[in-house]
């Protein structure tokens, strides 16, 4: 029996795979920005995150509990709540206001940040925290000194960081609502993958956002791969 | 270099979670000489190590280092004259080579001087072949025999042995404990020992230590200690009769 919403269905994967196929410019440009500000996002987040989650992790001091559970309730911030205070300190009104920040990539990043700088920071402290105590007490034994300690911990906890540095880049890439509220949504400048697949799909045009949804799928199935290689890595060495 | 570094311990008190560990020890360790602090499980011989290899910070008391009656502060430079192994080998993520160089690598040597002196001491322990192998897929007995090596590299005056044979097999206990001869008693480093095998203390060791709930209740030459116990309770834990 004719199914009309397959027939469409059909014919969007059909369309969206001549899109893939075909190298369609402006496909290939919202993935380039989608890269390009999830990628920065996490290099930021990675490069003060990590030694953020390891001074925390390798430190002792009191209230540590509460900052470990602050970073905890914050690796699942909502994205459109980051979406919504960025948006207030980046508007016109807001303390940032001057910069003029608001509809641009660089406000997409700074909400990307947010969001994987928690995740990146309990993960390494928790990557930290799980080297084994005898591990630093040898290298203490055999002469280090606290900075050359905390080096070798983070470098023993190597794998579970990357780990953290993939499920970060994970959240980032595939998350709307923040780069939605705070980049606009503006073809060719702000227009990325998860807010191209939101606003195509609202407009009934399902091929572009089926192929963009293809290609997050692909990222998120290389993405899982990586994490798992990695943790097996870590296992075996 | 001057080996002339010995320590002493004075009223040393540790408590955990509310519970003595050790209650007011103290003692002068003899420079050149292998000592055994021996005991049962739980009589506060790791920790009195780890105290004494300035790992751990008493609660009371204190420890100082003299070199030529001189006391010597507790700094990086100290820290680096001395050495530990513990009964879990701590081993780090890398390979048999970079674990030996490590406490070269951390006081600055070049990599030359670095890898004659690995290679020496790796060699001696039956290692160098295996050196581009990950550390983590040795057995317990070759891990072991790595970290005795890496602490050795460095040339430490005292060295501090914590149960270094606990979890080993006979076969690899009496290949730790030739090394041990061979490599630290002969050359007379300061050595202090802990362990719960009477035996091997008895094998290896000048003097003792008998430690029992946190005190040094006894302590002598070796040979003595076994022969005449001056302390009910060392001659009970010697005669197997010390329930813990």
């Amino acid at each position: 029996m004719y199914n009309p919403n397959m027939a469409l269905l059909i014919e969007g994967f059909q369309r969206a795979f001549s899109l893939l196929v075909h190298l369609d410019p402006e496909l290939l440009g919202i993935i380039y920005l989608s890269m390009k500000v999830s990628g920065l996002a996490l290099c930021i987040a990675a490069i003060s995150g990590i030694p953020l989650g390891a001074v925390i992790g390798l430190r002792r001091f009191f209230g540590k509990g509460l900052v470990v559970s602050i970073l905890n309730t914050f690796m699942g911030l909502p994205p459109v709540v980051v979406g919504l205070f960025l948006y207030l300190i980046l508007s016109r009104s807001g303390p940032m206001g001057f910069m003029g920040l608001l509809y641009s990539p660089t406000a997409m990043i700074m909400a990307q940040i947010i969001l994987a700088l928690p995740i990146i920071i309990a993960l390494s402290l928790a990557a930290v925290t799980s080297v084994d105590e005898t591990v630093k007490q040898s290298a203490q034994a055999l002469g280090a000194t606290s900075g050359q300690i905390s080096y070798l911990v983070i470098n023993e906890a190597r794998y579970s960081i990357m780990a953290a540095v993939i499920a970060a880049f994970g959240r980032v890439i595939a998350e709307v609502g923040a780069v939605l509220i705070v980049g606009g949504n503006i073809a060719g400048y702000t227009r990325v993958m998860t807010t191209t697949i939101a606003l195509e799909t609202d407009k009934g045009d399902f091929e572009l956002a089926l192929a963009l949804g293809i290609v997050l799928l692909a990222i998120s199935l290389i993405v899982n791969a990586g994490l798992h290689l990695i943790q097996k890595k870590g296992v075996r060495s | 270099m001057n080996r002339n570094l010995t320590v002493e311990i004075k009223d040393i008190g540790k408590s955990y979670r509310g519970v003595k560990i050790l209650k007011d020890c103290s003692y002068v360790f003899e420079k050149g000489r292998m000592h055994a602090l021996i005991g049962p499980n739980g009589s506060g011989k790791s920790t009195l190590l780890r105290i004494c290899g300035l790992i751990e910070i008493p609660d009371k008391g204190q420890i100082t280092y003299y070199e030529n009656n001189h006391a010597v502060e507790h700094t990086i430079e100290l820290r680096r004259r001395i050495s530990m192994v513990f009964s879990k080998d701590g081993l780090f993520n890398t390979t048999v080579f970079k674990n030996a160089s490590y406490g070269l690598k951390v006081r600055g040597t070049g990599f030359r001087a670095r890898h004659g002196r690995v290679k020496e001491i790796l060699k001696t322990v039956g290692l160098w072949e295996k050196r581009k192998q990950s550390a983590k897929t040795l057995s317990a007995g070759e891990g072991q025999r790595l970290a005795i090596a890496r602490s050795l590299v460095i040339d430490p005056e005292i060295i501090f042995l914590d149960e270094p044979t606990a979890s080993l097999d006979p076969a690899n206990t009496a290949l730790i404990e030739n090394i041990i001869k061979k490599l630290i008693r002969d050359t007379h480093k300061t050595v202090i020992m802990a362990t719960h095998n009477m035996f091997q203390a008895q094998r290896l060791s000048d003097r003792i230590i008998f430690m029992h709930e946190g005190e040094l209740y006894d302590e002598g030459l070796t040979d003595d200690f076994f022969e005449r116990p001056k302390n009910e309770i060392a001659y009970q834990f010697l005669s197997g009769k010390l329930i813990y």
